[in-house]
């Protein structure tokens, strides 16, 4: 039992040697141009020079600030509008059309227009990425709150429960999962979001800093500032994780996450 | 288990007809009833009968089309709103156990009462010593995913006994379990009864469980729904499981297939 445990744990690092492998092996016998893509050994050098420039802290977090707060934003808003658009019905339905409007907007087109509004610095992409994130953190929490199950409606009916009891005991709580749900994908689009307004406007973060790789045909630093951003994503996915276990330790999606980690 | 012959529970002229699609459907028929305080009454009847209707509306889940509910002395419902100063002494028990996911065994067991404002310290004490009762001692603090299905259902059970209800309403409570755990279940119900003593109001569509359970067994016919037949059942507290293999009540189920088989 124990011995077959560890070989499936061998999979996913074998799998990563192989791709860099490959890669490697790909790029010298193809002799693929280092503009197009860069040996991974150069990638490797890149990233030491990335992580050991101490300018790299200050753009990190300048892209981790503005990616936390826009998202802190988005869910703030986001599940309080929510659940009121799910208590009231007939709010619901006159809001309906503007949502699925501002819904389908390419929100990333807004961007030039909030730097016109807020400016090169932070604040721009704070609400990039707020944006971003809101929508499906919005959407999320209204069929949270709407799919409530009907014998546990019942059951707070016959307890005499009063609005607020419905909503702390009730309400609140079975629609978490969902919020959550929301939450997962609202934090990987504020990334996107704090990334793309740094495309545009001023000169900090991880964004710029891609975009500064570029301009000056660094392609194996272009690589290492993906790798980091990856990096970066993945943890706050994984705070989004630990989140669910903390909040909702009860839902199966938790358990799901804890075997995911295991593994 | 009181000798008081007032009624408890008191259905006046009442009917429920739904409408769907401009259809409208009777689902219950004009019916009186008066249910005596105390007493185990079973509602037993072919799925689409009713039964279920008619325990909902003396829960006060739904309203009646006409008449009235009277719990005590008093109307069910004020106006649009249910009556809280009599509903507050109902406790439901559904075919679906319903507990929240969210909270512990205990916890839920502990919600109603929360919801009147119980303290907490108090209140699962309370609820501990419920979860001895209906026999799930030990899994006070677990999640009630983790339990089996008859064992949610004894925690329901608890869960509507926390505030002493004079009245329990049960909608086919051991519906979705096995027949091993029906019996068992049935068992313990009539034990918690006798202790509790309080008033039951049954609704099963297995004939051997409203025999076995039953003060008095109201055979419902369907579409519309009615009252077709009353059956008392005699035998005396505690009934142990064998008093099925007696011929008396081999003869009461008898007479209920017969007359069930005659209405579907």
């Amino acid at each position: 039992m124990s011995w077959k445990f560890d070989r499936t744990r061998l999979i996913t690092p074998a799998l990563i040697v192989g791709f860099v492998l490959i890669w490697h092996f790909y790029v010298t016998w193809f002799n693929v141009s280092k503009f197009i893509v860069p040996p991974p050994l150069e990638v490797w050098d890149a990233l030491v020079e990335l992580l050991t420039t101490p300018s790299t802290l200050r753009h990190t977090w300048a892209t981790l600030y503005e990616t936390l707060l826009g998202f802190l934003i988005a869910s703030v808003i986001g599940v309080a509008l929510g659940t009121m658009l799910g208590k009231t019905p007939w709010l619901e339905r006159a809001a309906n059309p503007f949502i699925v409007a501002t819904q389908v907007v390419p929100k990333v087109a807004l961007v030039p227009l909030f730097i016109l509004w807020f400016g090169f610095g932070p604040e721009s992409k704070i609400v990039v990425a707020a944006v971003l994130a809101f929508f499906p953190i919005l959407t999320n929490t209204v069929l949270g709150i709407k799919s409530v199950d009907f014998g546990h409606r019942d059951v707070m009916t016959v307890l005499n429960a009063n609005r607020w009891q419905n909503f702390v005991s009730l309400e609140l709580p079975s629609s978490l999962p969902a919020v959550l749900a929301g939450m997962e994908v609202g934090i990987v689009l504020s990334i996107i979001g704090a990334v793309v307004g740094e495309y545009l406007g001023g000169a900090t973060g991880l964004g710029y800093l891609l975009v500064a790789s570029m301009n000056n045909y660094k392609v194996g630093m272009l690589f290492a500032v993906i790798l980091l951003l990856t990096i970066i994503g993945f943890l706050l996915y994984l705070l989004i994780g630990a989140l669910r276990r903390l909040v909702i330790p009860w839902h199966e999606s938790a358990t799901i996450n804890e075997r995911a980690a295991k593994v | 288990m009181t000798s008081s012959t007032a009624p408890d529970i008191r259905l006046a002229g009442v009917e429920k007809r739904f409408t769907a699609d401009e259809r409208t459907v009777l689902a219950v028929d004009r019916t009186d009833l008066s249910i005596r305080a105390g007493e185990f009454l079973v509602l037993l009847g072919p799925s689409g009968c009713g039964k279920t209707t008619m325990l909902r509306m003396i829960a006060g889940l739904i309203r009646p089309s006409a008449g009235t509910v009277y719990i005590g002395q008093h109307d069910l419902w004020v106006g649009s709103e249910r009556n809280s100063a009599v509903t507050k002494d109902l406790g439901v028990v559904f075919q679906d156990a319903n507990l929240f996911p969210w909270f512990s065994i205990e916890k839920n067991v502990a919600l109603p009462l929360k919801l009147r404002g119980v303290q907490r310290k108090e209140r699962l004490a309370k609820a501990r010593e419920l979860c001895q009762l209906v026999g799930i001692g030990g899994f006070e603090s677990a999640w009630p995913r983790q339990l089996s299905g008859g064992m949610r259902q004894r925690a329901a059970i608890a869960r509507s006994l926390s505030y002493d209800p004079h009245i329990l309403l049960m909608d086919e409570p051991f519906g979705a379990l096995d027949a091993i755990t029906r019996d068992q279940l049935n068992l313990e119900l009539q034990r918690i009864w006798l202790k509790q003593g309080c008033t039951v109001v049954f609704v099963t569509h297995s004939i051997t469980e409203a025999a076995f359970l039953g003060d008095r067994i109201l055979l419902l016919s369907p579409r519309p729904g009615r009252i077709d037949t009353e059956v008392v059942v005699p035998f005396p507290r505690p009934r142990p499981t064998s008093i099925q293999m007696l011929p008396e009540f081999q003869a009461i189920v008898q007479r209920l297939r017969e007359r069930l088989e005659a209405i579907t």
